[in-house]
């Protein structure tokens, strides 16, 4: 019962955007399946339709670091159906917060794909649920085994974690076969951050180091939305977003993101006409 | 008050006498005088083979002596132990870890009850806290219970921030702590009597080399280390080599896989193509290579997006 209640106050934690300073590691990986009080708590009980030709997830069997494993989600819908994919969803079920990101996606910008990367802390089944125009949900679901060996879902260099907070970086991908004219792009966006889980306890202070974390990212070319993620501490350090778009002729490109403790960091880069 | 201490010391020193006469010794090798290693299977940490995977050691001096890592478990540590008494009575002053890392710190709470001082790096108390918990979660599933259910986390209490000498009495160790490498509490031990250098595991051979720090990093810990002015070099993994000769395969193996991840990104690949392509022709060159490259390769990946 335990285990329960506190895995409850995890996600409301989450998806109130409260700190998870004071959660513990969950227990027992594989004591019970958690999915089910999961999509209670995060989808409010709505029934649950087959994502088979709507959405699919993508994440290698085995996590080779714990900390760093990349995660692709790609939508299915063919170009003339009438529904459109309004949000993403991505759920670590045995994580200390399961619920990993949300990403919406811009009205305009046609986002087919959406590649991040996250902390895996345990053997577990992931979720991604496309919420779709027509108003309903759609599941699908990969599992992936927890690395062994000394590889720990924690930062690997503590200090240029710190060093490199709130810089960011856009890139720009040439899609072989896909001319500009198409205005087919694919971007990156990387943002300076240790993303830091608190979910440790301070060795001197004996309190548990408070989560510090991106929670939003905003992603526009010129005033029109192509992403926006509300994230939490199972997104890696340094978060990292890969995804596609379609052009709509725009010269600029904005990346706004915001963290637990209040900061704003903001760039803007020239696109560059070629798309690469 | 001292005549308290010391009784309580006698009476520490006799029940560690009582439970070590049954504990069977860690085989060592003096590759030095006065200075022994356990050689650790090039292997994952097991049930099987307790834990003992890393090279672990001891230096004697006149006066005292020094571990250096205490194995993959509590019970290589007291083998460690056993393994010590039956050679010396000189009393054990130091335990040294040069990293946070399971195979080198599971063993610590065999030494934690004798009044000895833990010794590491200004990083290693911050990664044991942040890490450590996660270990001793993940090698449970591999080591079972019975093995994990009695390490404890000791941190250092004898911080190294830059260099350190201790001296063990006609004997003196020059440790060295090292900018993120392999980890980002690398700590080296060199026994300045007989040229014999610790790396930790900044220096691997056979074993495949683990990226859990800094990959530019660790070339410059490299090109430094190569400075060191050793005659021999215990590596974290792999058998005792010549100096700074052991450094070679491991230099190569680290350029190849930061130049392919180079390659990989400035062609605009996903992090998953590391994975799977980068450092791909060193394979046939080193052991448990499917267990380590590929997260060698994210990791480094994400690193070098950096750059
Ligand atoms: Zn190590």
């Amino acid at each position: 019962m335990f285990g329960l209640h506190f895995r409850l106050l995890c996600v409301a934690g989450v998806l109130s955007g409260i700190t998870g300073a004071t959660l513990v590691q969950a227990a027992g990986p594989d004591a019970y399946d958690p999915w089910p009080l999961l999509a209670q708590d995060i989808f409010e009980n709505r029934p649950m339709n087959d994502g088979a030709g709507v959405i699919a997830i993508e994440m290698p069997y085995r996590a080779e670091d714990a900390a760093i494993v990349p995660v692709t989600l790609r939508t299915l819908l063919p170009l003339d159906d009438s529904r459109r994919v309004l949000r993403i969803t991505l759920v670590i079920d045995q994580n200390p917060a399961p619920m990993a990101a949300k990403f919406e996606l811009g009205p305009e910008a046609r986002v087919s794909e959406i590649s991040t990367r996250v902390r895996v802390n345990n053997y577990t089944d992931v979720h991604a649920v496309a919420e779709l125009s027509d108003g309903k949900l759609y599941m699908t679901k990969t599992y992936v085994k927890a690395s062994g060996g000394c590889s720990a879902p924690a930062a690997k260099n503590a200090d240029e974690a710190k060093n490199r907070l709130g810089q960011m970086r856009y890139r720009q991908f040439a899609k072989p076969g896909q001319g500009p004219v198409s205005g087919f792009r694919e971007a990156q966006i990387m943002i300076g951050h240790p993303n830091n889980s608190g979910l440790q306890m301070d060795q001197v202070t004996q309190l548990y180091i408070p989560a510090f974390f991106v929670n939003e990212l905003r992603l526009w070319q010129d005033d029109s939305l192509v992403l926006a993620v509300e994230g939490g501490i199972s997104i890696s350090e340094d978060p990292n977003i890969r995804f596609t778009y379609v052009s709509n002729g725009a010269k600029r490109f904005r990346a706004e993101a915001k963290d637990t403790e209040g900061h704003l960091f903001q760039h803007e880069w020239k696109i560059d006409d070629s798309g690469i | 008050m001292v005549h308290r201490a010391l009784l309580a010391a006698l009476a520490i020193l006799g029940a560690s006498t009582i439970s070590l006469a049954q504990q069977p010794e860690l085989s060592v090798t003096e590759i030095a005088p006065g200075l022994f290693v356990h050689h650790g299977v090039t292997e994952l940490m097991t049930r099987q083979n307790d834990g003992a995977i890393a090279n672990v050691g001891f230096i004697i001096g006149d006066n005292a002596v020094a571990v250096v890592d205490t194995g993959g478990s509590v019970r290589e540590g007291r083998q460690l132990l056993a393994a010590i008494r039956a050679r010396t009575a000189k009393p054990i002053r130091y335990v040294i870890n040069t990293h946070g890392h399971p195979d080198h710190v599971f063993g610590n709470a065999a030494f934690s009850n004798d009044g000895i001082t833990f010794v590491g790096h200004r990083n290693l108390p911050r990664a044991l806290a942040t890490h450590g918990p996660f270990y001793i979660d993940a090698f449970r599933r591999t080591m079972g219970d019975e093995l994990i259910d009695e390490v404890r986390l000791v941190p250092p209490t004898l911080l190294v921030d830059g260099s350190l000498k201790l001296d063990l009495g006609s004997r003196s160790l020059a440790l060295r702590a090292w900018p993120a490498a392999h980890s980002d509490n690398d700590l080296t031990v060199l026994d300045e009597k007989t040229g014999t250098l610790f790396a930790g595991d900044l220096v691997f051979l056979d074993h495949t080399p683990v990226l859990d720090g800094n990959l530019h990093g660790w070339l410059s810990a490299i090109g430094e280390l190569s400075a060191v002015p050793a005659l021999r070099v215990v590596p974290g993994h792999g058998p005792v080599s010549g100096w700074p000769a052991g450094l070679a395969d491991e230099r190569r193996y680290l350029e190849t896989l930061a130049s392919d991840i180079r390659a990989l990104i400035g062609r605009g690949e996903q992090i998953r193509a590391a994975a799977d392509t980068a450092a791909a022709t060193e394979r046939s060159h080193w052991q448990l290579f499917d267990d380590f490259n590929a997260r060698n390769a994210t990791a480094a990946f994400s690193e070098i997006e950096w750059e």
